[in-house]
């Protein structure tokens, strides 16, 4: 009986081992499969093309130059490669300025030909139409409607999701923000952490401990919401001020609302990773003739370095991952952050804003899918560095 | 109460399914609690029908209508051209009604001089184009731009109606609700942005609005959005196939008549007809709201 609950036991146990694991490949695998589909969505919006007249040679542009067509910005084929033509750009929703309700027909049975007579008359015009709307055998041509390629998607400098007729899928502004906000959270966060963990388990006195510990742990327990709450009222008014900024919601506001958040999760690891240094060391320390402080720094420190970096590591995870906080106080303006007192947009923050309105299965859902597969590497990354450092030391200290 | 209220909806609706009695409605969050109200007060008149209402978006009450998986469907924008055309295919004809209407007021910090500006200016500020506010009469600040996050239909309708379908510049700023707009146009100097007219609040100013190039300004408020004056309104719509006149008619004259109109001015949104003393009358607290907007208009 007895041996046979061991084995019961010990089968729930790898079986639960085992079934996590699997869970966790599971979602990984999930991600990927969405986020990959991407790449192989068209530039324009799908059941649409862009027609042309007969006469236009213009075949290629890509979605940052359908979309400066769209809103004037480029107002003339030669810049395009095109002839010295002026632009006319038509969408479907320009229909009533050209047509009368009688003329398209109580069906809308006539609006095929009608478009295909209106690009006939204008050499520039460019028409953003349905691809059934367009009659057979009519005297068009088509823009080249490509798959959406890597390099505009990594690189990519804007992020218009919704723009019509060709989204904007630039993650280059998401990911450098998300990293920029991230490290500065982590410059904040990583010597006031450290210095914390090192007064709570080496200076202070049992009692200042047994009330500092909690209330610090306490600052985990706040939700991320209140954080951000926090941020925008306190926070980024008191940053416009201090630097005589045009707006406060800023990378900075986000670093330090992420800094605050990170800190308990650096004090709770590192300190319990000082604190379970073995009395041995630093007793042979002090032995030696060792001052308290160079026994802190030359042996404690180093013999429970691991730890100390899983608690970085942690931080950096919560920083790197936070949503709620981040989205409030960071402005979530798309561009390229140039110095930390700028706006700024974060991946969590675009896949959280954006992910309910997405319509399923398409090109902007997708996106948001292989922004978080570039979450997951950022993190991955840390993990893998960590283990690197904590290996290391050990290698070292043995 | 409210509770039961529904259950009771709900268990007539299970009882009565498929009866000529039992409406679906169904489509745009920003008419749903208008039409929850609405449909709570018609089922008070009506004990004996049920009207069923649920969200989801304009686009999704608009192909529910082409499906038949609703009665009338709410939304918030026009139908689109190519819902016309899946509907002429399918033989079906949308009827539309306009239930409602919804003002966007543009807002300014308090201590921002400027007090009125065109489209062409508007569009150029959210475009990017115009980045100080001297260049339209202010002072010598740069303009913050905030906007609603891309998932927000009044981002669609500000789109739509002031930048004519161009997009928004890419540093602009977008806030996750009306609430964080109105926080930060407030601490903010430089701050521009736009809200339903309902979020109106002494903290932030509106500004007059031109489309006519600047010939006629006019300040948001219920009563210049309903005379046509001010021109950042969106019509709020219910559309219903034309052969199932008969059974969503009683609804929707119930929503048209004057009771129904007073619950539209109650929730914050401009009815069709105005009446010369609708305004006036405002008891509890979700009137307060508009009444702060409006005395904000007047100063």
């Amino acid at each position: 009986m007895k041996r046979f609950m061991e084995k019961a036991v010990r089968w729930l146990l790898t079986a639960s081992g085992f079934v996590t694991s699997l869970v966790i490949l599971l979602i990984i695998g999930f991600l990927f499969t969405e986020g990959a589909g991407l790449f192989r969505e068209k530039v324009i919006e799908e059941g649409y093309v862009l027609a042309l007249h007969k006469d236009n040679p213009v075949r290629k542009m890509d979605a940052a130059q359908i979309k400066a067509v769209f809103d004037e910005d480029v107002t003339n084929w030669k810049e395009l490669g095109g002839p010295d033509l002026p632009i006319t750009a038509f969408r479907l929703e320009d229909m009533d300025k050209y047509f009368t309700e009688e003329e398209l027909g109580e069906q809308y049975e006539n609006a095929p030909e009608m478009i295909a007579a209106l690009i006939g008359e204008h050499p520039g015009m460019v028409a953003f139409v349905p691809e059934s709307m367009i009659p057979e055998g009519a005297q068009l041509s088509f823009i080249d409607d490509n798959n959406i390629s890597v390099k505009e998607v990594l690189a990519g400098s804007e992020w218009f999701p919704t723009a019509t007729p060709a989204p904007l899928f630039g993650m280059w502004p998401l990911l450098a923000g998300t990293l920029w906000v991230s490290f500065f959270a982590i410059l904040f966060a990583l010597p006031f952490g450290i210095s914390i963990a090192v007064y709570m388990s080496e200076v202070a006195s049992e009692r200042v401990r047994n009330f500092l510990k909690p209330v610090i742990e306490l600052l985990n327990g706040i939700p991320s919401v209140v954080y951000g709450f926090f941020g925008l009222i306190v926070i980024v008014p008191m940053l416009q001020q201090v630097f005589g900024l045009p707006v406060g919601e800023s990378g900075l506001a986000g670093s330090i609302v992420l800094a605050i958040m990170a800190l308990p999760t650096i004090v709770t690891v590192a300190e319990d990773a000082m604190r379970n240094c073995p009395r041995a060391l630093r007793e042979a320390s002090l032995a030696l003739g060792a001052s308290r402080w160079q026994t802190v720094a030359k042996v404690v420190i180093p013999s429970s370095m691991s730890g100390i970096a899983s608690g970085v590591v942690l931080g950096i995870g919560r920083a790197v991952g936070e949503t709620m906080a981040v989205l409030m106080v960071t402005g979530n303006a798309a561009v390229i952050p140039h110095s930390i007192l700028e706006p700024l947009r974060t991946i969590p923050a675009t896949i959280a804003a954006e992910l309910g309105e997405a319509p399923a299965g398409g090109a902007h859902y997708q996106s948001l899918f292989l922004l978080g597969v570039i979450l997951f590497f950022i993190t991955f990354f840390i993990n893998l560095c960590v283990e690197y450092i904590s290996h290391h030391n050990k290698a070292k200290n043995s | 109460m409210n509770h039961r209220k529904i259950l009771i909806s709900v268990f007539v609706a299970m009882t009565a399914f498929g009866s000529a009695q039992a409406q679906r409605v169904k489509g745009s969050d920003t008419l749903l609690p208008l039409t929850q109200e609405l449909a709570e007060e018609y089922l008070e008149e009506h004990p004996d029908s049920s009207v069923i209402v649920t969200g989801g978006g304009s686009g999704v009450g608009i192909s529910a209508l082409m499906e038949n998986t609703t009665d009338i469907a709410m939304a918030s924008r026009r139908i689109k051209f190519g819902e016309k055309m899946k509907f002429a295919e399918a033989g079906l004809e949308a009827e539309e009604v306009i239930v409602a209407y919804d003002a966007l007021a543009v807002v300014v910090n308090p201590s921002n001089p400027v007090s009125k500006l065109t489209r062409e200016q508007l569009e150029a500020i959210f475009r990017g184009k115009i980045t100080n506010w001297k260049e339209v009469g202010g002072e010598d600040r740069r303009i913050v731009v905030y906007s609603r996050e891309t998932s927000s239909g009044t981002y669609e309708f500000f789109k739509e109606s002031v930048l004519e379908n161009k997009n928004y510049m890419s540093s602009i700023l977008s806030m996750p609700a009306t609430g964080a707009i109105i926080q930060s146009v407030r601490q903010t100097k430089g701050a521009i942005g736009y809200i339903g007219l309902a979020y109106l609040n002494q903290y932030v100013k509106p500004l007059a609005v031109s489309y006519d190039g600047g010939r006629h300004y006019a300040l948001p408020s219920v009563e210049t959005a309903a005379d046509g004056s001010y021109p950042i309104v969106r019509p709020l719509y219910y559309y219903y196939d034309s052969a199932k006149e008969a059974v969503v008619s009683p609804f929707i004259s119930y929503a048209l008549s004057p009771v129904g109109q007073q619950s539209v001015l109650a929730q914050g949104f401009i009815p069709v007809k105005m009446e010369s003393d609708e305004g006036t009358v405002q008891g509890d607290g979700k009137d307060n709201e508009a009444d702060n907007g409006e005395e904000a208009v007047g100063r």
